[in-house]
């Protein structure tokens, strides 16, 4: 076994990395500029030419430099890139990843999962075939992938003898697009990658243009964009407990972050202070991370936190709704429709959603759009200004604010079927509580007693058990019970009937105002629960339906959790929000134990009650 | 060192992405230095344990030191280490010299789909590099195999913006490529810069030859070579136009697409 000294430099001779995707229409020669670029600077591995020479010598046709990177039989066959290949590049300094895409239309997908990847685009436009529908419909990807650093590079000039009238006029149109989507190329350089025309070589041929060739240009492209200076974010990827020690680990899509800061987690609204930022092999050990870095953090405290959730610091905090608007690319079979369900990835938080409005549908050929009626149909490979809205509240943020948890995809089946950003924040109907409740949570004062303290010292954590359903079921029948048995068992548990307020508390409430008694008897819940208590409560006393009451509820004592029980008389369908259902239960023992049982299931309830010994106090 | 830095971030991001989302998840280890490297980053992205067994499909042909080194750091990192074999092929008599393709489709494709049927893994990280192979070039890091461990390279899931395909039918399994973006010299400039043990069959021991890539005994051969550090590795790397994989038998012709649209590594 050897080991190596850990003296020098490692890579000392590479500045930075880029990746570039090569996009346009097919046939527009991406595969053969990347053949030509590869050969002509000497870069190709020693027989690869060779070989595939050979092989077109062997089989009875032509060489074309694409067959260095359309790997697969069957691209050679169709001479047609059907997906995108990573190649290595290193030049001046700097490893490039050129990646190749496919510019067929039916392989759109797959151009995407390869610009995606990229920081900047070399797109292709024959000079011959002129602009097509695909060189656009890939400039508006590529704006939509935020890749805003463009060359275009006009090919096959040789099959239009080196015109410079030809090449104007490809370039005039081409630069009006892309300024309707706020795009300013680099350079509009033309070559002739068959020939080898201004790709590593200006040649002769073209004395008109007097600009860089494709691979100086590639120099005039700023590798990835240091995110740093940017507000941190950082989206919990997972929680690790390998030792004694709980790790917070995620990637800082932006800002930075040091021992000793106060987070803030959205959208759960905790807070706590960074103890250490943990690291293998690195000594000594980290005290500060940056964008871009995977880390692993620890805190002050045990509060539970879990993926999906996004660390901030104050005050650049991101959104929190259910609701957003957003430009979207659809790659999936089947079309969106409005109410159309599927999955929302946004960082690491995974939702359930649906499409709410299809606005628009944009036409890449002349970036125009029409406002569509209530059945349009979001087809494959369409562009579409669209509403989502999730099943849960989320933080995020716009795209133009801060990119990464500013974009998101959906994944309709198995597969990720297309992708968004976010161009604004839509205020639900419960934003108005939530904002205050955030206000309210960022400025809570705590003593020196954790909610995981109280937790282990009551053996449960604290929770909100809702009764809901028509009247004359049983609930507040069954709240008592539910009281009782808890507290029979030494759990912390209380009856909140929202009867009691309305005299006390609710005495100055004018006209009955439904809600503002709920915002009341939500903060009087949320109180209650940071105690550690199990609450147990009805919906009886309010004047608002139940899902209405149900929402407001939800959003004051957010984040923590709520079990919610539906009473009725008859079989008929329950509400979507109810976690159990009781249909005219004679025994309310066995009914209250089966809301036991549901409560370890969620695991409100530990197996211990009451540890006494969980907590110490010194005076 | 940044970029190697980067390169880290995004592998260890991707290793923690299949460990959140896979229950019966496992890794492949040959030993060379790529899936050792691949082994360094799941200690990196769990600081320090790797939580999931670590398997080596054993042709049997492996050179000595392969397998001393194997179970050494296997003892010293206290990994769970998992050994397939094709026995039923072994003793039917199978080598390279029935054919190198059918050697390898029997003894590795088959010795991997026997070991994924054993023991029902859905999630397979492997240690391929997009510049090794052409037909690797094309990979996703989240790339799916059917019942019969095909790959579909015709029609891939899209992934983007680090949203990878973590949900598949039954029956089916997703293999992980977490190095898909290192070329060779960034592999062993990140065993420089993180001192990582490696096997000196890399190395020039006075002899004029080391290996450059590691395989079965029979079907690898070592290039002239002097390089006897991890530096002059490196020094001669940047100066070669030869392919990394000129030494290993199977590459020849179309044999790695074949291999790899029927489940090889």
């Amino acid at each position: 076994m050897a080991t190596c000294k850990t003296d020098t430099q490692a890579g000392a001779s590479v500045r930075d990395r880029l990746n570039i995707v090569i996009v346009g229409s097919v046939d527009h020669g991406k595969s053969t500029l990347l053949g030509r670029l590869y050969a002509d600077t000497g870069t190709l591995p020693e027989g690869k030419l060779e070989k595939i020479q050979a092989i077109c010598k062997q089989q009875g046709k032509a060489f074309e430099y694409a067959f260095l990177f359309d790997a697969f039989l069957e691209e050679q066959q169709q001479g047609v890139t059907i997906d995108t290949a990573r190649t290595f590049f290193q030049w001046a300094g700097r490893q490039y990843i050129l990646i190749d895409a496919p510019g067929h239309k039916e392989f759109l997908k797959n151009m995407v999962s390869g610009a995606a990847r990229a920081g900047a685009a070399l797109l292709l436009i024959d000079a011959l075939e002129g602009v097509r529908e695909q060189s656009k419909r890939h400039g508006l990807l590529l704006s939509l992938l935020g890749i805003t650093q463009v060359t275009v590079v006009v090919n096959k000039m040789d099959l239009v003898e080196y015109r410079q009238d030809t090449f104007r006029a490809v370039e005039t149109e081409y630069r009006d697009f892309l300024s309707r989507l706020n795009v300013t190329p680099r350079f509009v350089i033309p070559c002739s990658a068959r020939q080898g025309d201004n790709i590593v070589h200006a040649g002769a041929r073209m004395p008109w243009y007097t600009g860089p060739t494709v691979l100086e240009s590639l120099d005039n492209f700023s590798s990835e964009v240091d995110k740093t200076e940017q507000p941190l974010r950082l989206p919990i990827q997972d929680v690790y407990k390998f030792d004694a020690c709980r790790i917070l680990a995620g990637r800082l899509t932006s800002g930075r972050l040091r021992v000793g800061d106060e987070l803030i987690f959205s959208p759960s609204n905790k807070t706590a202070v960074v103890r250490t930022i943990e690291a293998f092999n690195v000594d000594p050990p980290p005290t500060q991370a940056r964008a871009g870095q995977s880390v692993g953090l620890t805190l002050n405290e045990q509060i539970f936190v879990e993926r999906g959730e996004i660390i901030c610091r104050a005050p650049s905090i991101p959104l929190v709704s259910t609701t957003f608007r957003a430009n979207l690319f659809w790659l999936g079979r089947r079309p969106l429709a409005t109410g159309t369900s599927c999955l929302l990835r946004l960082a690491t938080r995974e939702v359930e959603c649906r499409v709410t409005a299809i606005h628009r549908i944009v036409d890449a050929n002349d970036l125009s759009s029409e406002t569509q009626t209530a059945d349009a149909l979001v087809r494959q490979n369409d562009v579409a200004d669209i509403t989502v809205q999730a099943r849960a509240p989320l933080a995020f943020d716009l795209y133009a604010d801060c990119e990464d948890t500013g974009r998101f995809v959906l994944v309709d089946g198995y597969d990720v079927s297309g992708g968004g950003i976010i161009t604004g924040m839509i205020q639900d109907r419960e934003d108005t509580l939530r904002t205050g409740a955030r206000q309210r949570d960022f400025a809570w004062v705590r003593g020196n007693v954790t909610t995981e303290e109280r937790a282990a010292h009551y053996g449960h954590h604290a929770a909100l058990i809702l009764l809901i359903g028509p009247d004359a079921t049983g609930k507040t029948f069954l709240a008592k019970q539910l009281e009782s048995v808890l507290v029979a068992e030494g759990r912390h548990a209380y009856l909140l009937d929202p009867e009691n307020l309305r005299r006390g508390l609710d005495a100055d409430v004018r006209n009955g105002d439904a809600g503002e008694m709920i915002r009341r008897y939500g903060e009087v819940a949320r109180l209650l629960m940071d105690t550690g208590a199990l609450l147990i409560s009805t919906t009886n006393s309010f004047t608002l339906e139940d899902d209405r009451a149900l929402d407001a509820i939800r959003t004051l004592v957010h984040p923590a959790p709520m079990l919610t029980v539906y009473m009725s008389r008859d079989t008929g369908p329950a509400p979507a929000a109810a976690d159990l259902c009781f249909t005219g239960p004679e025994d309310f023992t066995a009914t209250a134990h089966d809301v036991l049982a549901a409560l370890k299931r969620n695991g409100t309830l530990t197996d211990a009650t009451g540890t006494p010994s969980g907590f110490q106090v010194s005076i | 060192m940044n970029h190697l830095r980067q390169l880290e971030d995004h592998s260890v991001y991707i290793l923690r992405e299949a460990y959140r989302h896979f229950d019966n998840l496992a890794m492949l280890w040959s030993m060379g230095k790529d899936s050792t490297v691949l082994l360094w980053l799941a200690r990196k992205a769990f600081f320090g344990h790797v939580p999931f067994p670590l398997l080596h499909v054993d042709t049997s042909y492996k050179i000595p030191a392969m397998i001393e080194y194997r179970d050494r750091l296997a003892r010293e990192w206290r990994l769970d280490l998992i050994v397939g074999q094709n026995t039923q092929a072994l003793a039917a008599g199978m080598n390279h010299e029935r054919g190198r393709v059918e050697c390898c489709t029997a003894l590795k494709t088959n010795g991997l789909k026997l070991l994924l049927e054993e023991k029902g893994y859905t999630g397979i990280i492997l240690g391929v590099r997009a510049d090794e192979e052409s037909t690797r070039a094309k990979e996703r890091y989240f790339s799916p195999r059917d019942k019969n461990n095909d790959w579909d390279f015709r029609d891939q899931p899209p992934e983007l913006w680090n949203q990878f395909k973590t949900s598949f039918p039954p029956d089916t399994h997703i293999r992980i490529h977490p190095l898909l973006d290192w070329t060779e010299i960034n592999i062993w400039e990140y065993i420089h810069f993180e001192n990582i043990p490696f096997l000196d069959l890399y190395l020039n021991k006075g002899n004029g030859t080391r290996y450059r890539s590691l395989g079965c005994a029979p079907c690898t051969f070592p290039i002239q070579s002097t390089a006897s550090t991890v530096p002059e590795i490196i020094e001669e790397l940047r100066a070669t136009n030869v392919a990394e994989r000129a030494g290993r038998a199977q590459d020849e012709g179309r044999g790695m697409e074949m291999l790899r649209k029927d489940g090889y590594m």
